[in-house]
């Protein structure tokens, strides 16, 4: 009987270090000028599904996300950590979904990909920040959820112990599979590339990618299956495109503003003796500080 | 029907969480808007003067349902009682405190009830919205607002055609104020056997340490805030003693937190908490827009950095260059000095 765990993940834009590059003279962010990187905290996932996998036998691990043709980098960059095989569903109907329509999506992925044991991603994406599709995806999977967690204390082919990490404290909790485990940024770093898995993933590709490829990689193919990565589109999910995409988002964005940079007249003070001497004065006398 | 819900969270004493009550406050003002009512959902252990606790914020009426085992919260006995008391009770808007317990219980019912959520909202209004694509108008929405794109951007989001329309929203950000000492609404038990099952419990808690909230930093008047290039702990005495001498209370910023340099319950922005002081003083902070989502509503900001480039720099007031060691023991000398 193999164990599966089934790795979530989101290739997303680098929201968190917006370098000038990434700003435009108006002093919004220039979205496309951010390189595309593995969301976080799915790595933080993938770093406790490959500790998992050590201590159950025959356990396997694969990546599922859902994107557009480039996602399939972050696929790669799983294998050449360890994971086992991976899994892009892409599709342009998949386009302008909000979290329940992309929790509809892979869901149906996920059925497919039945039977499983855990199933474990990051608990927010750094783009969206919302935590939604975790929660949402072990809803309609109809299977407990676990989220904020940590770390994994033990676990077995049955069974699994997690630690939380709530606001004010800690909690252990245990369950057995298969659930859905969302992984917060405090947990255990994900491993680096493992160099002779880059030697044996580096060519893995998905079927579109391989169309724009200049050599042809049929040869290699049929002697490494592994380095397949499978796609599936709409109809290899069955899915009902009424869920997916605007239709299926009950969430409609009615605005979006951009968070300008806005100067203000500051005073300048130094750190020498007399500045801090004055400033102490103005703040005192104008009743900042009492 | 058509009433606004709040999702009340228990803290560790027994009694309702701040954010349940911030909450409570927002939705009695959307509720008058909205000409309905208010009613908070209540889901614990033998919860004691729950009526006094929230009936003075304008609570109409309570759904309490009381069992040992809904505290601590778990998420399946949980969700299974609130989606069936919403298909129940059909509310227009249901909100939750954007916590480990909402984040983890709003999404499951959104699922469930395939409605709108936003996480995370800065802010709620009501307005009218107009769909291009349909050419439908839809009035009396709720805005839901919020950061995006690591706050980058700022989103309105509306649920047009789904009900109810949800929201999670941090602590902080709205503000807590009783309406009337004397206002009475009425309380529901719910009978919490009808909606739940065995398989409900099949997650366990083995073991649980969560302490009290020791510390308030929402509320201070003056807040102090050390950032990374505070260095380390022994320097954060500093920041405490100047905080001391000016009455105010130490914050921090999520790279001195992650750095071990002091205790989570002090972190400001996006991730932490949302403060509003009179005066706020960045010690070592470099103003990553995270961080500055929550505090840039300070009515005056001291920045100190040895950087002249540091984002935070400017939306401060005041701006001081220099290193926090140099910086702060003079400030201490120099208030001495000019205060009588």
């Amino acid at each position: 009987m193999s164990f599966r765990i089934i790795v979530l993940a989101k290739q997303v834009p680098d929201t968190r270090n917006v370098g000038k590059d990434a700003m435009k003279a108006d002093g919004t962010v220039n979205r496309a000028a951010l390189p595309a990187i593995f969301n976080p905290e799915d790595l933080n996932a993938l770093e406790l599904a490959l500790r998992i996998k050590t201590q159950i036998n025959g356990a396997e691990i694969i990546l599922l996300t859902m994107g557009p043709s480039r996602a399939a980098e972050i696929i790669r960059e799983a294998l050449y950590r360890g994971a086992d095989a991976g899994y892009l569903i892409t599709d342009r109907k998949f386009a302008g979904s909000d979290t329940l329509a992309t929790s509809y999506a892979i869901s149906l992925a996920i059925k497919k990909l039945a039977p499983y044991d855990l199933v474990i991603c990051g608990r927010q994406a750094i783009d969206g920040d919302t935590a939604q599709v975790g929660p949402q995806t072990a809803e309609k999977l109809h299977i407990p959820q676990i989220t904020y967690v940590e770390d994994v204390i033990s676990v077995n082919t049955q069974h699994i112990v997690v630690k939380r990490r709530l606001e004010r404290g800690i909690e252990i909790v245990s369950t057995p599979f298969p659930v859905l485990v969302t992984v917060h940024g405090s947990a255990p770093a994900c491993r680096p590339r493992n160099s002779k898995l880059i030697m044996k993933y580096k060519h893995a590709r998905t079927i579109t990618e391989l169309q724009d490829e200049i050599k042809d990689y049929t040869e290699l193919y049929s002697h490494r299956p592994y380095l397949n990565i499978e796609e599936w589109n709409v109809n290899d999910l069955n899915a009902d495109t009424e869920m997916l995409g605007l239709s299926g988002s009950p969430t409609k964005v009615k605005k979006i503003e951009n968070v300008v940079f806005q100067h203000k007249e500051s005073k300048s003070f130094t750190s020498n003796d007399q500045d801090i001497d004055s400033l102490m004065k103005e703040l005192i006398d104008s009743h900042v500080i009492g | 029907m058509n009433n606004i819900f709040i999702y009340c969270e228990i803290t560790e004493e027994g009694s309702i969480a701040d954010v349940s009550l911030e909450l409570l406050t927002k939705g009695r003002k959307l509720a008058n808007q909205l000409s309905s009512k208010l009613e908070a959902v209540v889901f614990g252990n033998n919860i004691s003067n729950l009526e006094s606790q929230l009936f003075p914020f304008g609570v109409d009426i309570i759904h309490y349902a009381n069992d040992s085992r809904l505290f601590p919260y778990t998420t399946l006995p949980h969700s299974s009682i609130l989606m069936n008391l919403i298909r129940e009770e059909k509310p227009q808007i249901v909100l939750f405190g954007a916590t480990s317990v909402g984040r983890d219980l709003a999404p499951r019912i959104a699922s469930a009830l395939r409605c709108g959520l936003t996480a995370d909202c800065t802010s709620l209004e009501i307005g009218n919205y107009d769909e291009t694509r349909t050419q439908k108008e839809y009035q009396n929405l709720l805005y839901q607002i919020r950061p995006a794109f690591g706050g980058n951007i700022i989103a309105t989001i509306v649920n047009p055609e789904t009900r109810p329309q949800m929201a999670t929203v941090r602590e902080g950000v709205m503000k807590k104020e009783i309406l009337s000492l004397t206002y009475k609404g009425s309380i529901k038990k719910i009978d919490v056997g009808k909606w739940i099952k065995p398989e409900d419990f099949i997650v366990k808690i083995i073991e649980r340490h969560v302490e009290s909230q020791k510390i308030n930093i929402k509320s201070a008047q003056i807040i102090i805030a050390g950032g990374y290039g505070v260095g380390s702990k022994e320097n954060f005495k500093l920041l405490f003693e100047l905080a001391d001498l000016i009455g105010a209370q130490v914050g921090a910023s999520r790279a001195a937190v992650d750095s071990g340099l002091i205790e989570h319950e002090r972190q400001i922005g996006q991730t932490g908490v949302t403060v509003r002081p009179k005066l706020y003083i960045a010690c070592g902070i470099s103003g990553a827009v995270q961080h500055r989502a929550g505090m840039d509503q300070s009515a005056q900001i001291i920045s100190i950095n040895t950087d002249p480039n540091a984002p935070i720099n400017q939306i401060a007031d005041y701006v001081v260059i220099g290193s926090v060691l140099d910086v702060i023991p003079k400030m201490i000398k120099y208030y001495k000095k000019n205060s009588k």
